[in-house]
């Protein structure tokens, strides 16, 4: 048989690209990876819902008083487990405190330790996870093993034992401690993505051109290894938050005077059935907030992977 | 396969010892046991040195470590400062946990998978939303307050089931305090499921034996299945972690004598012995967990068993 | 190569005149969030037991949608199939229940795909995935499934067969999964063999070696075959007659031998003059200008006179038929005197 190239285009890739992945391919323009991801983003109205409640609930985090002139602290004692009155919607706790004031104060602790718990655990999981992933071989085996002993520890679990041994009870306790136990999950995940980034075509050509070790991890590999990343920390900050709760929940995070749904949501757990709002408010109040991150993350997955685009 | 067991096995040892390590650490150097077991109180100096004489206290934190874990290895877990060996606590404890994991562990599987499949091949349509939308919304709910509304709803309002759990831990009593124990980890299930099978779908094995003319059952059922669940199984033996953690809220609120009640007591009396046993054991649990995870990951994925 | 041959495995033919198979007027279009993709435009062509029939073209033009329809692989929707027939020994399979429609593929029509490596089960062996076609398809147990599996793996010429069947997919060459894909597509002795560019992920002299084991077995079973490829080189060696598609539709049927040398449509001159020759040694090599057209939208008229040396005001506005030439060849092309001898 004769040498032959292809006539016009290569056909390799028929299908491959195309709607329910057997049809043919439409031509487009070329994109990036990002460009398509954020076109991708704008068209989703989870996104959108999402983006708006997050922005909303930073705000509300920030400045809390722009929605209530009522103090969490301002409690009443002979007003305990009151319902809705005027001036208090949601009505009070057993302290007598208004409900919504301290559902709208509560805002502050859980976006805090969301975001702070979730920056710190993917600045070492990228750190850890990206050497490991780079470097390969020795490194790899030193810092995967570091990052499996930490994984080997359940963050609600180690929180409980870490935090009430310490007697914690402070933001930075709390962030701080799921960070440490929560960054393996990330390291993971940025060291495969970076071992499938180093494997691409491009990122061996600027190799082979020479291309000096930071120049090749900043400028071929973090673009592309941080998609995955990305899309865990995300999921990742709507389950710090959850947990944050919990820990507060039963009683081993943070601590009053912080204002944190779950301390609410447990005093008033065991009064559920002489005064339900005072769980449902905050509990509602926590539930949306995780539910917005977790849906960020979704929109954030949905426009970087296009394998299920 | 031989090498591939050998090697995760070894694997395993620095993290078994790094894990038990820092928990020690934790509980023995962080914190002061002794101060701890006079609560309030400040001890009598003398008394207070010689239980840190007995209890090895003064001696370099590795050599208490080397005691310890000799000790587990026979069996010995310390004894309570109570004057109850652990391992009498963990005696009574674990059978409940167990029960209540293994009820949990069923419905994620049953629920999850079941959820996961049936969205994920119908992906874009109703079903496939409306799971998505109850995913959503499981997850994020705190397991304790959907612990707390289903009690009081399920529990107490319509009474159709036990809000607490007796003494003898019936497995029938265990349902809902399973349901919510599985909750958002079935919810995870669910969704990585969806995703696994709606990808493998478009896959061009599946094409193939489309092409081959099998009957659509049994390409579901042998080809699509048997390549999607591998991921969901790796994070099944991952979830045991959460599963046991999640356990201390479970069985807080539905007052279950088990594991997480022990372990939030030791907490509460600061009962350092205790606090380290169980956690030791709930590590070990899930360090093995993930080995037999990973050990059928190489059964069922014959590219990782030649690798 | 022509019909006179009898095959017994296969029963008699309804109508003895009729083709293996037919396809008349297909249309496949994919119903997409960036609107509806017209793949096949109407698309006619027939194939007889014993024959080869290559269908030519490069991306996008339709070549696979049209083998995957007949094939009933199709995802529908996205797919849908708005219009044609499918004809296989003269009944349409387009309105054949399911089932009836399931018990054909691979054991009457069988497809062998591009790249064996992800079209194989990687978690399943291959002795596995070959003795299903015996298992379902005729009820086999799996020991006895097993034995046949290993006789096609002999069949298709896989080197220590009897070790080798409890091997996965990863563990062999690209050649040798090839000729797995092959052996599966042979296992019940189809009619027809549908092979969609059977050799593009191979080497070179291993695509020569697998071209040639399936023209083998094809002589040997009397099968019927589609070729889909672009490689002009495969397509000399083996085909009967070819069937060129560009855009969703035929732009020129002629037998193997004539389209070589007297092409009939500008297309088709344009892919000839672009394959590298020896006597050309020095001189730059012949390209079509431009890309294949997006299939969102099509162009006007004839889909390819943006790209045509010859495209005159009437290809921009009138989409030419497909005029017949002789004996099977015909040209969708409005100056296919001048093309064919100029």
């Amino acid at each position: 048989m004769p040498e032959m190239t292809e006539p016009v285009a290569t056909d390799r890739t028929e299908g491959a690209a195309a709607p329910g992945g057997n049809g043919p391919e439409p031509q487009a323009a070329p994109r990036s990876l990002w460009g398509d991801a954020w076109r991708d983003l704008r068209r989703n109205p989870i996104f959108y819902i999402s983006a708006v409640l997050i922005l909303f609930l930073v705000v509300l985090s920030i400045w809390p008083s722009l929605l209530t002139g009522t103090s969490p602290y301002a409690c009443d004692l002979g007003r305990s487990q009151q319902g809705p009155a005027p001036g208090h919607p949601f009505g009070f706790n057993t302290q007598g405190c208004d409900v919504y004031a301290r559902t709208v104060y509560g805002a502050r602790a859980s976006v805090t330790v969301g975001i702070c718990t979730t920056v710190l655990a993917a600045v070492i999981g990228c750190l850890f996870g990206g050497l490991a992933g780079f470097f390969g071989g020795w490194w790899d085996s030193l810092l995967s093993r570091i990052g499996d002993i930490f994984f080997g520890i359940p963050i609600l679990l180690g929180g409980i034992v870490f935090l009430s041994v310490i007697k914690g009870g402070s933001i930075f306790t709390v962030v701080l401690l799921m960070a440490v136990l929560g960054w393996p999950q990330i390291a993971r995940i940025a060291r495969s993505a970076v071992i499938s980034a180093k494997q691409q075509d491009y990122v061996q050509a600027a190799r082979a051109l020479g291309a000096s070790t930071p120049r090749m991890l900043l400028r071929h590999i973090a673009p592309n290894a941080l998609a995955p990343v990305i899309v865990v920390a995300t999921i990742a900050l709507g389950t710090y938050i959850s947990l944050e709760a919990t820990l507060s929940f039963l009683g081993v995070g943070l601590k009053p005077p912080t204002v944190s749904w779950g301390i609410d949501i447990s005093s008033a757990a065991t009064q559920i059935r002489n005064a339900p709002h005072m769980l449902l408010y905050p509990a509602g109040a926590l539930s949306v907030t995780v539910l917005a991150f977790i849906m960020l993350g979704d929109a954030v997955r949905d426009a970087l992977d296009p394998k299920l685009r | 396969m031989g090498r591939y067991v050998i090697r995760r096995l070894l694997q395993m040892v620095p993290v078994f010892i790094g894990t038990t390590f820092l928990i020690f650490v934790m509980v023995y150097a962080l914190g002061d046991p002794v101060a701890a077991m006079f609560g309030d109180r400040a001890p009598d100096p003398a008394t207070a040195a010689q239980i840190r004489e007995s209890l090895h206290l003064n001696d370099p934190l590795w050599s208490q470590y080397l005691q310890y874990m000799a000790g587990i290895f026979r069996g010995d877990f310390g004894t309570a400062f109570n004057g109850t060996p652990v391992s009498e606590l963990m005696g009574s404890a674990f059978p409940n946990t167990i029960k209540l994991t293994l009820v949990a562990f069923a419905i994620e599987v049953v629920v999850g998978v079941g959820l996961g499949v049936v969205a994920g091949m119908r992906r874009g349509r109703f079903v496939d939303t409306g799971v998505l939308v109850f995913t959503l919304l499981v997850i994020s709910i705190p397991t304790f307050v959907t612990g707390y509304l289903l009690q009081y709803f399920i529990g107490v309002k319509l009474a159709w089931a036990a809000p607490a759990v007796s003494v003898d831990v019936h497995i029938g009593e265990l349902l809902l305090p399973g349901i919510v124990l599985a909750g958002v980890s079935l919810a995870y299930v669910a969704r990585l499921t969806r995703t696994s099978i709606a990808e493998n779908i478009r896959s061009d094995y599946i094409r193939t034996a489309t092409a081959k003319g099998l009957p659509r059952r049994r390409v579901v059922g042998v080809h699509l299945l048997r390549n999607s669940l591998i991921p969901v199984i790796t994070f099944l033996g991952t979830d045991i972690g959460a599963l046991m953690g999640g356990a201390i809220v479970t069985e807080r609120i539905f007052n279950i004598q088990g594991v997480g009640y022990q372990l939030y007591q030791g907490i509460l009396r600061q009962n350092a012995p205790t606090v380290v046993g169980f956690v030791t054991i709930l590590v070990v649990v899930f360090l093995a967990a993930n080995l037999i995870v990973d050990l059928l990951y190489a059964v069922l994925d014959p590219r990782i068993r030649y690798a | 190569m022509t019909s006179t041959e009898k095959t017994p495995a296969v029963p008699a033919p309804r109508d003895a005149d009729s083709p293996l198979l037919q396809v008349r007027d297909l249309h496949v279009e994919f119903h997409t969030r960036d609107g509806v993709v017209k793949a096949v435009n109407g698309v006619n062509y027939s194939v007889s037991a014993g024959e080869t029939l290559a269908v030519l073209g490069e991306s996008g033009s339709g070549k696979s949608v049209t083998a995957q329809a007949v094939m009933g692989i199709l995802d529908m929707p996205p797919a849908k199939i708005p219009r044609g027939e499918i004809r296989f020994r003269g009944q349409d399979m387009l309105t054949m229940s399911g089932e009836a429609r399931r018990k054909l593929r691979g054991a009457k029509i069988a497809m062998i795909f591009q790249d064996a490596l992800s079209s194989l089960n990687p978690v399943l062996s291959v002795g596995y995935q070959l003795g299903e076609m015996f298992r379902v398809h005729q009820g086999l147990s799996k020991k006895a499934a097993l034995a046949r599996a290993v006789e096609l793996m002999d069949k298709v010429k896989i080197p220590a067969a009897k070790n080798r069947v409890h091997d996965f997919p990863h563990q062999f060459s690209g050649g040798m999964r090839q000729r797995i894909m092959i052996a599966m597509a042979l296992a019940l002795e189809p009619e027809l063999i549908i092979a969609d560019e059977p050799t593009t992920a191979l080497d070179v002299t291993v695509q020569a070696q697998v071209m040639d084991l399936l023209a083998e077995l094809q002589r040997e079973f009397h099968m019927g075959l589609i070729l889909i490829t672009h490689d002009l080189g495969v397509v000399a060696d083996v085909a009967d007659k070819i069937a060129v598609m560009y855009a969703g539709r035929i732009v020129e049927t002629a037998p193997v031998h004539e389209l070589y040398k007297n092409p009939a449509h500008p297309y088709t001159r344009g892919l000839l003059d672009s394959i590298p020759r020896l006597d050309q040694k020095g001189q730059e090599l012949y390209a079509i200008k431009g890309l294949p057209p997006n299939l969102l939208h099509v162009p006007q008229g004839c889909a390819f006179h943006p790209r045509c040396p010859k495209a005159q005001d009437i290809c921009r506005t009138d989409a030419p038929a497909l005029h017949t030439l002789g004996e099977g060849r015909r040209s969708a092309c409005h100056f296919w005197k001048e093309t064919v001898h100029g």
